[in-house]
């Protein structure tokens, strides 16, 4: 039984179905983050789950009970909104009591939890003014106090850091992340940026098209991209990906690019030949991060697999604290990541590195992870 | 923005800049005039009037016109002036106006955060409401009202132009509430607010500008209307329009033009007040969808 449940649920207007089978189950006090492209659904199940949206079918049950027809305001669960949805013509503190108002709770308690909040929240010196008198960022913090103040099972968070600057968006970001450690409350939080998806959950439900394309950690969504989707989706710079044949090699299993002249190979790990073993002689994808390509000396010396050949490097970008260096491999653009002092020049040839530990395969035909 | 509207002004010069005032000038009493006139003769002894002295300032000023056309004129069978058939206007002006934007403020929140099946549909049926002319109704209305028992009433005419008016109100509303963002509606929601809890605490603090145009048009719309006054009333829900027309019509004895002015301006004067009080929000109502949305 787990916190909160998502089983088979699916969405329609109409005859138009924007969610298919969606199945999800988190613990209390984890931070699902539900990430994909603009229109795949994600406020939709966010709002299925608030009870702003009604279910197709399957069920949504939070402390195991079935909250289908349960009242937004009935499921104990708290939101805030891309916008803020703050009220216009209430003060910060009435915005923040007035769901407290709107339970029933006598005026006494009310002011108690607002003054608790708005310590948390250090907004005690805005509690008199009108939200037009905010700034994007103390918006952004009613908006949470609001959430706070009423003490929920769960908080739905619907791209709330989406109308902030960069910087602010950054301060806000880890902030929410400390709230969640010192609260230890449960979060579905939904975002578009997979760098803030990455950082702020517990796990991630990657969604494309209306489908969760993979459930997991962080670092297994990252590491082990469930398919192509995914594996392009996370991470920046995207995940390089170079079309390879797989060819035994005596005992060894080799990686070799096609379209490159000499031939790129590429010695795998023994672990790998399991998964592989009946693609031998076939076309797979390999993919690589930018930061398990790169140069001779700024390869992890540690690790036990690493493949060495050169390349001509087309582009040299210095970014701060590295350098990334587009190359073409296997006959596609791939992105290197190199540390800043790397002695790099376009237009000529330079030795890379792969940690053939990191790379993983997909099929060209499923575009799922073989390995 | 202030500064910005500056610099966009076309540059002209002195003379031409004066022309376009002496003729705006010139607009402007074109239209004061018939105003001047009645304001002037309003206050005037009848002798003067039919000497000849239509628009010169009268020689000897007097409110007796004033006095006679509110409690002494002979409007109907009695001479009672037109003081009665003024609270028969307010006694049908003010439940018309406050139901109807009611009303329209209502349809307005459902039509926008309350969607269903059909809506758009009912709208369209609505504005459509809008455009049909006055005499159309008047047989069916007059059947409708005759079998309420509601015929020759006040509450007859408050009917009738609350059914008139609330095409228009729901107009506003909706549009109005269309630029309203929704998730304050859901936030609401799940706040644990009820449906007319979102509607008294979020939406209407927020309609103030909305409101405005609401009353002002139908207030003047009402006041001013006299098919349905004269149709559907009788002598005891007669509006102030009927009894103006019944005050210059009447056949018998002289045309106190003097008293006839003073009567208009009387009947005038309510629309002119609203106008005066709320006028300036009446822009921005119109504007404030528009702009927000
Ligand atoms: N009220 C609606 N009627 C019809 N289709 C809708 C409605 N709301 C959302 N959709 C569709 O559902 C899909 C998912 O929308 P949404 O959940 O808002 O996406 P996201 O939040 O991931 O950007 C979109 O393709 C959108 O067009
Ligand atoms: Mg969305």
């Amino acid at each position: 039984m787990a916190f909160l449940e998502i089983r088979n649920a699916t969405k329609s207007y109409g005859s138009v179905e924007v969610l298919h089978d969606i199945d999800i189950a988190i613990e209390e006090g984890e931070f699902l983050v539900l990430v994909g492209p603009s229109g795949c659904g994600k406020s939709t199940l966010l709002n299925m789950i608030a009870g702003l949206e009604e279910i197709t079918s399957g069920e949504i049950r939070i402390k195991d009970i079935v909250m289908n027809n349960v009242h937004p305001s009935k499921r104990n669960i708290a939101m805030v909104f891309q916008s803020y949805a703050l009220y216009p013509n209430m003060t910060v503190a009435q915005n923040i009591t007035f769901g407290l108002e709107m339970h029933g709770i006598p005026k006494p308690k009310r002011e108690k939890a607002l003054h608790e909040v708005a310590a948390l929240l250090q907004i005690e010196g805005l509690l008199d003014r009108k939200p037009g008198q905010l700034s994007g960022g103390q918006r952004q913090r009613v908006a949470m106090g609001r959430a706070l103040v009423r003490n929920p099972d769960v908080f739905l968070f619907d791209e709330p850091l989406s109308n902030l600057d960069a910087k602010l968006r950054v301060d806000m970001r880890t902030e929410i992340k400390k709230l969640h450690q010192n609260l230890g409350t449960t979060i579905v939080y939904v975002t578009h940026d997979q760098i803030e998806a990455l950082t702020l959950s517990t796990r991630i439900a990657v969604m494309n098209n209306g489908h969760v394309q993979q459930l997991g950690t962080s670092q297994e969504i990252y590491d082990r991209p469930a398919n192509l989707f995914v594996a392009t989706f996370m991470g920046s710079p995207a995940m390089n990906l170079i079309p390879v044949t797989l060819a035994a090699d005596g005992g060894k299993l080799l990686a070799r690019t096609a379209a490159d002249s000499p031939t790129v190979s590429l010695a795998l790990p023994d672990l790998m030949r399991p998964a592989l073993e009946k693609f031998i002689d076939q076309s797979v994808i390999l993919g690589v991060r930018p930061e398990a390509l790169t140069d001779v000396d700024g390869a992890d010396q540690r690790a036990p697999h690493l493949e060495r050949f050169s390349s001509l490097v087309l582009l040299s970008e210095p970014a701060g604290s590295d350098t990334y260096v587009t190359t073409r491999i296997g006959g596609v653009e791939c992105t290197a990541r190199m540390r800043a002092d790397a002695r790099v020049t376009a237009q000529a040839s330079t030795d890379f590195v792969i940690n053939m530990d990191r790379v993983v395969f997909f099929d060209p035909a499923t575009e799922v992870r073989i390995a | 923005m202030a500064a910005a509207t500056q610099d966009m002004v076309v540059r002209t010069g002195a003379v031409t800049r004066t022309l376009i005032y002496v003729v705006l000038l010139l607009f402007a009493l074109f239209y004061l005039l018939p105003l001047v006139v009645m304001l002037v003769n309003s206050v005037k002894p009848l002798a003067e009037i039919t000497g000849g002295n239509m628009i010169a300032f009268p020689d000897v000023w007097t409110l007796e016109p004033w006095r006679k056309a509110w409690s002494e004129a002979q409007v109907g069978v009695q001479a009672t002036g037109l003081k009665p058939y003024f609270w028969n206007s307010i006694k049908m002006v003010v439940p018309a106006v406050t139901i109807s934007t009611i009303l329209g403020a209502l349809n307005g929140y459902v039509l926008t955060k309350w969607r269903f099946r059909g809506d758009t549909v009912l709208f369209g049926l609505m504005l459509f409401a809008c455009f049909i002319p006055f005499q159309i109704v008047l047989i069916p209305m007059a059947r409708v009202l005759g079998i309420f028992g509601l015929a020759g009433t006040t509450w007859g005419l408050v009917v009738v132009h609350v059914v008139y008016g609330i095409g228009f109100t729901t107009l506003y509303y909706r549009n109005y509430y269309a630029a309203f963002p929704s998730e304050l509606v859901r936030a609401a929601q799940i706040d644990g607010a009820s449906f007319f809890q979102i509607f008294w605490r979020i939406l209407l603090p927020s309609s103030g500008p909305i409101t405005v145009v609401s009353i002002i048009w139908q207030f003047t719309n009402i006041w001013n209307d006299f098919l349905f006054g004269a149709s559907f009333a009788d002598f005891s829900s007669q509006p102030m329009t009927v009894a103006l027309n019944n005050l210059v019509q009447s056949s018998t004895g002289v045309k106190e033009y003097n008293v006839h002015f003073a009567g208009a301006i009387l009947a005038a004067l309510p629309t002119l007040l609203v106008y005066i009080v709320a006028g300036r929000y009446f822009v921005r109502g119109l504007m404030a969808g528009s702009v927000k949305g």
